[in-house]
């Protein structure tokens, strides 16, 4: 089934090149399941082109919760089509995608994440900022240690996981320490933003130092702390289309809907700043 | 190690291990295959030795050989790989303090339940290591169910120790040993140990004096399976240990990490742990191994 919506989305713009009349005609009868998709298509861009079929997204596990509602919106405003996500940490992702995994977009944490794959020159375009995330502590709830700043976590004797410096939210956090001169040893460097805090989800660690939409994201089960050296470590995310994808439309698409008005909203509910 | 069962269970052990199985121990190349091998078994048997080592000889013909040197001499990789070492052989013997027990209990003791036990006894083979880690977090973890009383007692927390790897390891490479030994029980004479019981001795001596020493390759081949296993181990290790440099970074959760920010340098550091292993593998095989 995928594959064939695939081949047949591909066939349909090779086929666009030779005029908009073949397309129509062949959309119809290739297509005659998903009509609707066509016509949408078809009315919506004038090079000829539709938006339909699957796209598979990469995106930093930040991003997870916002995504997957973007990405329901974006299915039911364009019928036939299909978001696949893969979450993860900006880093693997972007070693997989220079290791040649098929994505059509990747959302990253972190700049230098991105300019890995742009190294890589298996970007399609010019990537750009569509939020920006702050760091903030996540303590367990009700604060039982009565943590109030950043200094607080180097003191007591308390345990504290970072994210490791490999990762975007490490290096933010690394960031943030430097610029306010502190010294602060975790008991864990964690592989990912997700797993420092589940480590205090599940009441391990008593603080780690995450994004606020991650702390946004737990709900009651942690609570945040926000600290004003967050503001020396703001992260941008850039997002961009990769030279792999099959079906730069719909690609393109949902880029275009993660950066428009609506698409802004579900992020800063969820706790990103604007770009 | 006080495991001296109920003397009802000595009937049915004869019942267990026939006399049929008796040279099962013994195969070692006594006869051998006339002739070449059978294409039908050549031909995927090659397939199986290439699909096996390809991935392994691409990893050496893309390594940086130029900055090897440079990237092995950081202390951080020593002290990983010593790290791993030190943990993974302290698994090991955990392993087989509780586990050849454990086995022994699986292949001579017939209790209701024991095909139960032994399926649970495997369950962590089949748990992906990374849902093994929060288990153990939520057995052992601070506000874990045996957890909480570690702490409250004996201010003991287990998580982002040392002590943590090696229990994570165990946890991931005991099956391993449990069904190595037990296979190697079932295979040998009970009649052994019968023989000692009608001179005199009990059960744990004989365990200890006649058992033991029989089935000693396989033992032997299962702590180096379960010792291999703990050396790579990682989605349990990093979940329930953490990652801390010296602490609880082993080799593995090094190589991850340096996989996310410098690919090279994860390269290089495989290739460490890969020929340590086999060293040690191919070592021990030479020595205990082939004994057999």
């Amino acid at each position: 089934m995928t594959r064939s919506v695939r081949t047949r989305s591909r066939r349909s713009v090779q086929v666009a090149a030779l005029g908009a009349a073949a397309l129509l005609a062949l959309s119809a009868c290739s297509s005659s399941d998903d009509s609707s998709s066509a016509k949408s298509g078809a009315s919506q861009s004038g090079s000829g082109t539709k938006v339909s079929g699957d796209i598979t997204v990469f995106a930093a596990a930040s991003l997870k919760e916002s995504f997957t509602t973007l990405g329901k919106d974006f299915e039911k405003a364009h019928p036939g089509t299909k978001v696949t996500f893969s979450f993860g940490g900006s880093d693997s992702l972007a070693a997989s995608i220079t290791g040649g995994a098929p994505a059509d977009v990747f959302a990253s944490a972190s700049p230098k994440t991105m300019k890995v794959v742009t190294d890589a020159k298996d970007n399609a375009d010019a990537p750009a900022t569509f939020v920006r995330n702050q760091l903030e502590i996540a303590t367990l709830p009700g604060n039982p240690d009565k943590v109030a700043s950043l200094k607080d976590l180097t003191g007591k004797d308390l345990k504290v996981v970072l994210c490791d410096k490999t990762v975007p939210c490490g290096a933010a956090a690394e960031k943030a320490l430097t610029a306010s001169k502190l010294k602060l040893t975790p008991v864990s460097y964690e592989e990912d933003v997700k797993s420092a805090l589940n480590k205090v989800v599940l009441k391990e660690a008593d603080a780690a130092v995450v994004y606020r939409t991650d702390v946004r994201a737990a709900g009651d089960k942690v609570e945040g702390v926000e600290f004003p050296e967050s503001a020396d470590a703001i992260n941008a995310y850039p997002i961009a289309l990769l030279k792999e994808s099959k079906n730069t439309e719909t690609a393109k698409a949902f880029i275009a809907l993660v950066r428009s008005a609506e698409g802004q909203k579900v992020l800063t509910s969820a706790g990103f700043l604007q770009p | 190690m006080t495991l001296r069962s109920p003397g009802r269970a000595d009937a049915t052990d004869t019942l267990t291990g026939g006399p049929q199985r008796r040279r099962a121990s013994g195969f070692g190349g006594s006869r051998r295959a006339r002739g070449g091998a059978p294409l039908p078994l050549l031909v995927p048997a090659l397939i199986g030795l290439a699909f096996l080592t390809l991935p392994l000889v691409a990893l050496l013909i893309r390594a940086p050989w130029r900055s090897m040197p440079e990237l092995l001499t950081s202390p951080e990789v020593w002290q990983a790989l010593r790290l791993s070492l030190v943990c993974a052989t302290a698994a090991t013997a955990v392993s087989l303090v509780i586990g050849v027990p454990l086995a022994w209990l699986l292949a001579r003791v017939e209790f209701p339940g024991r095909g139960l036990v032994r399926a649970l006894v495997t369950l962590p083979l089949v748990l992906p290591p990374v849902v093994g880690g929060v288990a153990l977090l939520m057995a052992l973890g601070r506000n874990g169910v045996v957890g909480k009383w570690l702490d409250s007692w004996f201010g003991v927390t287990l998580p982002f120790t040392t002590t943590g790897v090696v229990i994570a390891e165990a946890f991931v490479a005991m099956p391993f040993l449990v069904i190595s030994v037990e296979g190697t029980l079932r295979a040998a004479d009970p009649r052994y140990e019968e023989a000692a019981a009608t001179l005199g001795a009990s059960r744990f001596t004989a365990f200890r004096r006649v058992t033991l020493p029989l089935i000693a390759p396989g033992v032997a081949a299962g702590a180096v399976l379960a010792w291999a296993r703990a050396l790579g181990e990682f989605g349990a290790t990093i979940t329930f240990a953490g990652n801390f440099p010296g602490r609880t970074q082993t080799m593995p959760l090094a190589v991850y990490l340096a996989l996310q920010n410098d690919p090279e340098s994860a390269i290089a550091l495989s290739l460490v742990l890969l020929a340590v292993s086999v060293a040690v593998l191919a070592g021990l095989r030479d020595r205990w191994m082939s004994a057999s």
